[in-house]
């Protein structure tokens, strides 16, 4: 297993110190027992591999795993600091910190600079409560949402909008339940900008609506950090912490093993796509799924937010466009930024002819470089029906090993050869099926001959190790000691081409035929 | 049903207090679909059309913004020119919108947009482009949407 002795290495290129690298620091003690039981695991699994390969590794980022209750707890300890400091209490705190999308330095530097814009921009007024929200005896007044005169409960933010309690749970339930907000739902009073806190939402929300609520508030914080992401695996719900930043993707590809064991990239939380730069990976899947219907339909009514790169359907005539997921606000007719675009019309009627001219232009090129692609396609896709393949096996292989521990007398621990060979083969048919990704994107030089001649040996490898994979359980004892190394061999191989092509990616040395975006 | 409450009650105001220029009947005793005829306003160049507005409510309303569509051509930057004449501006954005909002309101809204209308918000970029450097030309060709599909 590579991954797992990775986490203590560092790559150079990953920006350390920047100014919202403080999280590293935050990250409460309690966790930190736990994280350091886990490096302490590896400790010996990590001085046995260092006698056989070189020590830092250049296609390996620092990362690490959070659970559902480290990410609160982070949330907890970074409101409970800047409570102190801010002199506010919790709920204030956290409104503001969410407002500042969880970046401590600048909304404290804002908030000492401006006290009343920042409490009047996140949606707090100027008067800071201090007694506890409660819901108001019943009473007759007209409520100006369902016009019914009462008597009935009600409840009113420190704005004095005051609607009868259940206008005000529908209210939310539609906010929450219906258009997925938590963290910035709104005083319901007409132009209010208030924002409802925790405290006034859980003495509202009904209980069906508070997981889903808390749930919501959880995801905001994790979309809001750029050094934290979730897991995407299914019914994962863990999130993964690493410094590398968006800037850099050009440079490294930061790829990262949540506990659940999936490997994915940090950069665009796809599977682990190494070694070919999330930007390529992108071209590169869009152009293969160019004949499947999904894909048609996606691209003829889709496009994808500017800024975050979340996929976004067009489900009504405006062209104002504002991202559910980042809140970006931009044109869908030129995709340039709203605020810059009120005043000049003219970049989207020339897009309008340029983008036209270049859908012709891209037409014509793809056409004439479909030979090309296909060779590169096909082996591409070899390997990914292959690893699917070798998950198969890798089913079977239990089966194998306990077949074998009977047949041979083998003990559970001597078998273990046969499953690490079975995820060697997984691994690096990932890594193969995206060097021929990579490939296609790049420009013929002397490296790139160099670069091909790393990948022939890593598949001669791998198709030796799969070939002895297929011999029948009572061989497989004999072949103990061979397979053994030539798993060994396989990581080598991959190990090299990863830690090559990693250096001059770094070092932006690759020459490629597209420009990276 | 609280909401049933509510729309017969702004249904009864927009009756026996009309916002200026509007007509407003409901389809079959359908409270949720709202049939709108609004005169252009004195001060705008639709002077004198007579534009029909469907307006209908989604069932969750008034927790969300009605939808509203010019059933009469019109030529300008915040309608859609397509066969739904969408506008979609202010409060009647999901995120703008709000419970205590009315339909009056709206309608306000659409006659101070018909009025002036707000390029730098448009739906149709091409008008807003002419709106902003050709207003002669935007002029006539509006007038003559007027005179052609609004009479």
């Amino acid at each position: 297993m590579d991954s797992e002795d990775e986490v203590n290495s560092v790559v150079s290129s990953v920006d350390v110190g920047m100014d919202d690298d403080d999280s590293s620091v935050d990250f409460g003690a309690d966790s930190d027992v736990e994280i350091d039981d886990h490096y302490q695991d590896d400790a010996a699994f990590e001085t046995q591999e260092k006698d056989l390969m070189p020590k830092k590794k250049a296609f390996e980022v620092d990362y690490r795993v959070y659970s559902p209750e480290d990410i609160q707890k982070q949330q907890d300890k970074q409101v409970a600091e800047v409570s102190t400091l801010l002199e506010q209490p919790h709920e204030i705190t956290a409104i503001l910190l969410r407002f500042g999308r969880w970046n401590k330095e600048r909304l404290i530097e804002k908030y000492m600079d401006n006290q009343e814009e920042v409490l009047d921009k996140a949606g707090l007024g100027q008067d800071v409560y201090k007694s506890p929200p409660r819901i108001d005896p019943p009473r007759i007044f007209t409520c100006d949402i369902c016009c019914e005169d009462g008597p009935h409960e009600s409840f009113a933010l420190k704005c004095g909008h005051r609607f009868c309690v259940t206008c005000y749970r529908q209210y939310l339930f539609q906010k929450i339940r219906g258009e997925g907000e938590a963290a910035r739902i709104k005083c319901p009073g007409d132009g209010c900008n208030r924002v409802i806190d925790t405290k006034s939402l859980d003495l509202l929300v009904t209980s069906d609506l508070t997981d889903r609520y808390h749930e919501l508030l959880m995801r905001t914080y994790v979309d809001d950090k750029e050094n934290l992401k979730w897991c995407p695996a299914p019914n994962c719900v863990y999130a993964v912490e690493c410094g590398v930043k968006k800037r850099d993707l050009n440079k490294v590809v930061p790829t990262v093993q949540c506990d659940c064991h999936h490997s994915f990239c940090f950069g665009c939380t796809l599977a682990d796509h190494q070694p070919c730069p999330c930007s390529l990976v992108r071209r590169w899947l869009k152009k293969c799924e160019d004949d499947s219907e999904t894909a048609n339909w996606i691209s003829a009514n889709t496009k994808e937010c500017p800024r975050c790169h979340s996929t976004i359907e067009k489900n009504g005539g405006c062209n104002h466009m504002t991202c559910r997921k980042c809140r970006h606000e931009f044109c869908w007719m030129c995709m340039g930024v709203w605020s810059e675009h009120g005043t000049s019309w003219y970049n989207c009627n020339r897009y309008e002819e340029k983008s036209g001219l270049d859908a012709r232009d891209a037409q014509a090129r793809s056409r004439q470089s479909l030979e090309r692609y296909l060779h590169y396609y096909n082996r591409y896709a070899n390997h990914e029906q292959s690893a699917r393949l070798d998950k198969d096996i890798y089913h079977k292989t239990e089966k194998k090993m306990t077949l074998l521990q009977g047949a041979s007398g083998m003990s559970w621990i001597e078998v273990q050869y046969l499953e690490e060979a079975s995820r060697s083969l997984q691994q690096c048919r990932q890594t193969l099926k995206w060097t021929y990704a990579f490939a296609y994107y790049l420009a013929r030089n002397n490296m790139t001959e160099i670069f091909e001649d790393n990948q022939k040996d890593l598949e001669m490898a791998v198709e030796n190790l799969s070939e002895m994979f297929e011999k029948p359980t009572d061989q497989l004892a004999a072949l103990k000691v061979e397979m053994m190394d030539k798993t060994t061999y396989c990581n080598r191989r991959r190990v090299i081409l990863l830690d090559d092509t990693a250096k001059r990616l770094k070092d932006e040395q690759w020459e490629f035929n597209v420009e990276l975006s | 049903m609280a909401a049933n409450k509510r729309i017969m009650k702004e249904l009864g105001d927009v009756n026996t207090n009309p916002p200026p220029g509007c007509k407003i009947t409901t389809k079959d005793e359908d409270i949720y679909n709202w049939d709108v005829s609004m005169d252009g306003p004195d001060d705008s160049i639709y002077k004198g059309g007579k534009f029909t507005i469907a307006i209908v409510l989604p069932k969750e309303y008034p927790f969300k913004p009605p939808t509203l569509s010019f059933r009469t051509k019109i030529y300008h930057p915040n309608v859609t020119n397509d066969d739904r004449g969408a506008m979609c501006l202010g409060m009647l954005r999901a995120e703008e919108w709000k419970p205590p909002n009315k339909i009056a309101d709206v309608l306000k809204l659409v006659r101070a947009v018909l009025s002036a209308p707000q390029p730098d918000d448009a739906v149709e970029a091409g008008i807003a482009d002419q709106f902003k450097n050709d207003r002669k030309g935007f002029d006539k060709t509006a007038q003559d949407w007027v005179k052609k599909y609004a009479k």
